[in-house]
């Protein structure tokens, strides 16, 4: 009797947790060194951070907000970047095949903090607001990290004309 | 007493109602939904106000091949969905329209193509679209009632 109450629990109970992961968010563990120094300062810890689905439910993004997305180049990766620049803003870029790119409709410009450490929009052009993931809200563990990060752009990367 | 049995029925009401919910979610998101398809770009093979049972299995494992029909987020507006045909997969060598040459589809990257080729938004004007855009592939056409047709590649 035991095992078919476990059924039972596990077939109302996984739809449920599943749909709270989508719709409200998920912690997940940071990779990579390429938001240093606001993600994994140093590269022996790793950070884990809350990712928000509810605050892009409607693919509203600002400039500065941290977000993961799905790689342009491999669907299967999640990235996480810094939103430099929206729909229409005019981006100075760095090492793209163009010095100065206009962002066109439905696209961001994302960028790793680490400069020159980082596989980003610098690559692989403006991304489609569609791959937009989660905004990552605040660093969860360890507790000596525990903080809510900010949306701040440095001083250097600020678009080089804002659309609105 | 009556009021706690109210309450309670109550509980017991929206506790259900959330249960379902949630196992449509589950369904919708992770194995296939119905989809009404509007617009000129896929005809002949789909006509406005066609719908279509989708399904979400084989975009998630990457399945997907020449010649299938998808629904995936309009790279220009992530909140409108697009119905098109793939044409090619990363590698392939593509024809755009603009610019008009040649070029190889980037890893990662799919060619987008509507059957209606003279009145069609597609990858000839935006360029290969990122894979993490699909959502889901046609698997056949389920209303209007006399046309039902598989739509499987």
């Amino acid at each position: 009797m035991w095992l078919k109450s476990v059924c039972k629990s596990l077939v109302f109970g996984l739809p449920i947790g599943v749909t709270i992961l989508d719709t409200v968010g998920y912690v997940a563990r940071v990779e990579g060194i390429s938001m240093q120094p606001v993600l994994n300062p140093e590269s022996m810890n790793t950070d884990y951070v809350f990712l928000s689905r509810w605050a892009v439910r409607d693919y509203h993004v600002k400039r500065g907000d941290v977000i993961s997305l799905m790689s342009p180049k491999d669907p299967n990766q999640k990235i996480i970047k810094r939103v430099v620049a929206l729909q229409g803003d005019v981006v100075s870029t760095l090492g793209y095949k163009n010095q100065y790119v206009k962002i066109p409709e439905g696209h961001c410009w994302v960028e790793g903090d680490h400069t020159g450490h980082t596989l980003d929009s610098n690559t692989f052009g403006p991304v489609s607001l569609g791959l937009v993931n989660a905004r990552a809200v605040c660093i969860v563990w360890p507790p000596s990290r525990w903080q809510s990060l900010q949306a701040k752009l440095p001083e250097n990367r600020q678009p080089v004309s804002t659309a609105i | 007493m009556t009021f706690m049995n109210f309450f309670g029925k109550t509980c017991g009401f929206i506790g259900y109602a959330l249960q379902y919910a949630c196992i449509t979610h589950c369904t919708f998101e992770y194995i296939g939904d119905f989809v009404m398809c509007s617009g000129p770009s896929m005809e002949p093979t789909l006509e406005s106000n066609n719908i279509l049972l989708t399904e979400h299995i084989s975009p998630r494992l990457q399945k997907l091949r020449r010649g299938d029909i998808i629904i995936a987020k309009s790279p220009s507006n992530p909140r409108q969905n697009i119905c098109k045909r793939i044409k090619g997969l990363p590698g392939d060598k593509v024809r755009g329209n603009f610019p008009k040459r040649s070029q190889v589809v980037p890893r990662g990257h799919v060619w987008l193509e509507g059957d209606n080729s003279s009145n069609s938004a597609d990858s000839r004007i935006y360029g290969p679209v990122p894979a993490g855009l699909i959502r889901s592939r046609v698997v056949c056409r389920v209303w209007p009632l006399d046309k039902i047709t598989s739509l499987a590649a």
